[in-house]
């Protein structure tokens, strides 16, 4: 699968605070509203202004904080294709992708706010087409490509009728 | 080849060997939701026709980040918890009753269990050898549904404290040095397993702290073996009969070792707006407070307000610093009244705020002004948290905010020492 889009760049540390703050807390059941203010305490044009497919772009550590699902989620509602760090907190790489958000491990150094960039999902390259560039991401470990090409971990088990996932794999 | 807790505890749930950087199925012992990420796990739940608990009595529903409800869209979400509690037979946890990870340890979790809970302190059950992490709703609504979830067995760093802790400094020193050592992202998916004899020597209470503020570090849990300690907690709760001693192999084989030499330490500091951005109390001193926070569940256990309340007796508040109060459940809340702390805390001029997570959040019960400065014995300090990202967070033992209410500035809680 190929997603095409715009990157908005944000640093080190953006937390779960950062994406979903707390004082939409009465949001939260509200998601369309929720992502109206997506990003906001990083930057906050970003809502109003981001495309559908477009990319966030993070450095180290991304969605650090808490295990609200609903940052991953307005991520997505707010159209963002997928979502690319150099790094992870665990808790939101697991939400990214049970909610059908991809979650890239790579270089971001390599790109740089407004580049124009190219995913290929299953070739595990993006292409940053504003500098002729190609960055690779780290392979997904298998369980969390299953849940993702199911379009979520809901979709997964509403198919499935349980988790039926490859497990007892070393990781690579 | 020997064992760590975590490789332990999931194996007996994987009913198999496990070995870290394989994925496993395990069962799932006890499930929590919180009012801020319970609506859409019941939701999702609702759409997949599987509203059902495998566990019900271990199933708990937390009314406690919006407890008492702020808001209309809040009161909502509570509604939907208690329906999907009467419906299912999950247990419900009433706004008052207190912060979820206080109450589930109270109540629930029993060494060796595997505990899954949408918030990210989740972790803090491991202080009593229960495999526990925060997830997302999703994630721990098909934990309920299906009694098991699966997981990346993590590597484990050993995390060896020696040394006596001296008088003024806590296990909430410990922990904020760990993470200002090791970083916030120093132990991303790996659980933690806090031991040596200084942890040994710690009462449960203390135990909690450094568990709680394992994903501080980005770590899946911090766990602690179990010991005369725990089995004295759990008989304590009426739980005596599920008691089980479980620790690391002798061989064991660990990820890497982090030596705290304690005895070394002084009252830490967290500064904003990252809970690694840590100093010793010495390069903090002098920063003017507008606000102190003492509860939550990193620090709102009897001992903490014991601690506080030692340092409060009989003086007051800086006339330009607030000070909230927030026992961490309804049973400390009452502990505390009849051991006259709430009346010390009430006399130095603070506030008492109904048990659950106050002002941690950033919902309701203390939200920052612009340019405000908060010292809070919670466990992070992102920017934002508090409800404004104007206000600024400092965190700190119960014993650095005590001192600091007095002062109304960052202060050395070893000046009060008697
Ligand atoms: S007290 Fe704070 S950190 Fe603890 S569960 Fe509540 S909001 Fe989360």
């Amino acid at each position: 699968m190929i997603l095409k889009g715009k990157a908005w760049k944000f640093g080190d540390d953006i937390s779960t605070d950062h994406i979903a703050p707390g004082r939409y807390f009465h949001l939260r059941s509200n998601l369309p509203e929720l992502a109206k203010h997506v990003l906001e305490d990083a930057d906050a044009e970003f809502a109003g202004k981001v495309q559908k497919g477009d990319f966030v772009v993070g450095g180290n550590n991304f969605g650090l904080g808490s295990s609200r699902e609903h940052a991953p989620t307005i991520i997505k509602v707010a159209g963002v294709s997928a979502v690319m760090a150099k790094s992870f907190a665990r808790i939101f790489f697991r939400n990214s992708i049970n909610v059908g958000l991809p979650a890239l491990i790579c270089d971001t150094d390599q790109i740089d706010p407004a580049d124009e960039l190219e995913v290929d999902l299953t070739g595990g390259k993006i292409q940053n087409k504003t500098k002729g560039t190609v960055i690779e991401f780290t392979p997904l470990p298998i369980v969390m490509v299953e849940i993702l090409q199911d379009g979520g971990l809901a979709e997964h088990v509403r198919k499935h009728g349980d988790l039926d996932l490859s497990c007892d794999l070393p990781e690579e | 080849m020997g064992k760590t807790i975590a490789e332990k505890i999931l194996g007996e749930h994987a009913g198999c060997e496990v070995r870290p950087g394989q994925i496993h199925i395990v069962t799932v012992d006890v499930a929590l939701v919180q009012d801020g990420t319970g609506p859409l796990a019941v939701r999702q739940l609702q759409s997949l026709g599987l509203e059902k608990a495998a566990h019900p009595e271990r199933t708990v529903l937390f009314l406690d980040h919006a407890a008492p409800s702020p808001r209309k869209e809040l009161s909502n979400d509570h509604v939907t918890l208690r329906k999907f509690a009467a419906k299912t037979g999950a247990v419900l946890s009433e706004v008052g009753d207190g912060v979820c990870h206080q109450v589930i340890n109270e109540s629930y979790v029993n060494p060796g269990d595997v505990l899954i809970g949408a918030d990210s302190h989740t972790c803090t059950g491991g202080a009593l050898c229960a495999f526990s992490t925060g997830m997302g709703s999703t994630d721990v609504a098909i934990g309920i549904a299906l009694g098991k979830t699966w997981m990346l067995i993590p590597p484990t760093i050993r995390v060896e404290v020696t040394g006596d802790l001296t008088p003024g400094v806590y296990s909430k020193d410990i922990i904020l040095h760990l993470i200002g050592t090791i970083g916030a992202d120093g132990a991303t998916y790996k659980a933690l397993e806090f031991g040596g004899p200084t942890v040994d020597g710690m009462e449960q209470s203390e135990r909690f702290t450094l568990s709680n503020m394992a994903v501080e570090a980005g770590a899946k849990t911090g766990l602690i073996a179990s010991d005369d300690v725990t089995r004295e907690y759990l008989d304590s709760r009426g739980r005596a009969a599920n008691f089980r001693e479980i620790g690391p192999d002798p061989d064991a084989e660990y990820e890497r070792v982090v030596d705290i030499d304690a005895s070394t330490l002084a009252p830490t500091v967290s500064f904003p707006h990252t809970v690694d951005n840590t100093r010793t109390i010495d390069e903090a001193k002098g920063v003017k407070i507008d606000q102190v926070v003492i509860g939550t569940c990193t620090n709102g256990r009897l001992h903490d307000l014991m601690v506080a309340a030692s340092i409060l007796r009989g003086k007051h508040r800086h006339p330009g610093t607030r000070l909230i109060v927030i026992p961490a459940s309804r049973e400390v809340y009452l502990e505390a009244i009849r051991a006259g702390y709430i009346e010390t805390f009430v006399e130095a001029g603070g506030l008492i705020v109904n048990p659950g997570c106050g002002p941690c959040v950033g919902v309701h019960e203390g939200v920052l002004a612009d340019g405000e400065k908060c010292l809070s014995t919670q466990n992070r300090n992102f920017h934002g948290r508090m409800g404004n990202p104007k206000g600024e967070i400092y965190l700190g033992s119960p014993a650095t905010a005590a001192a600091t209410a007095i002062k109304g500035e960052l202060a050395d809680p070893r000046e009060f020492l008697s």
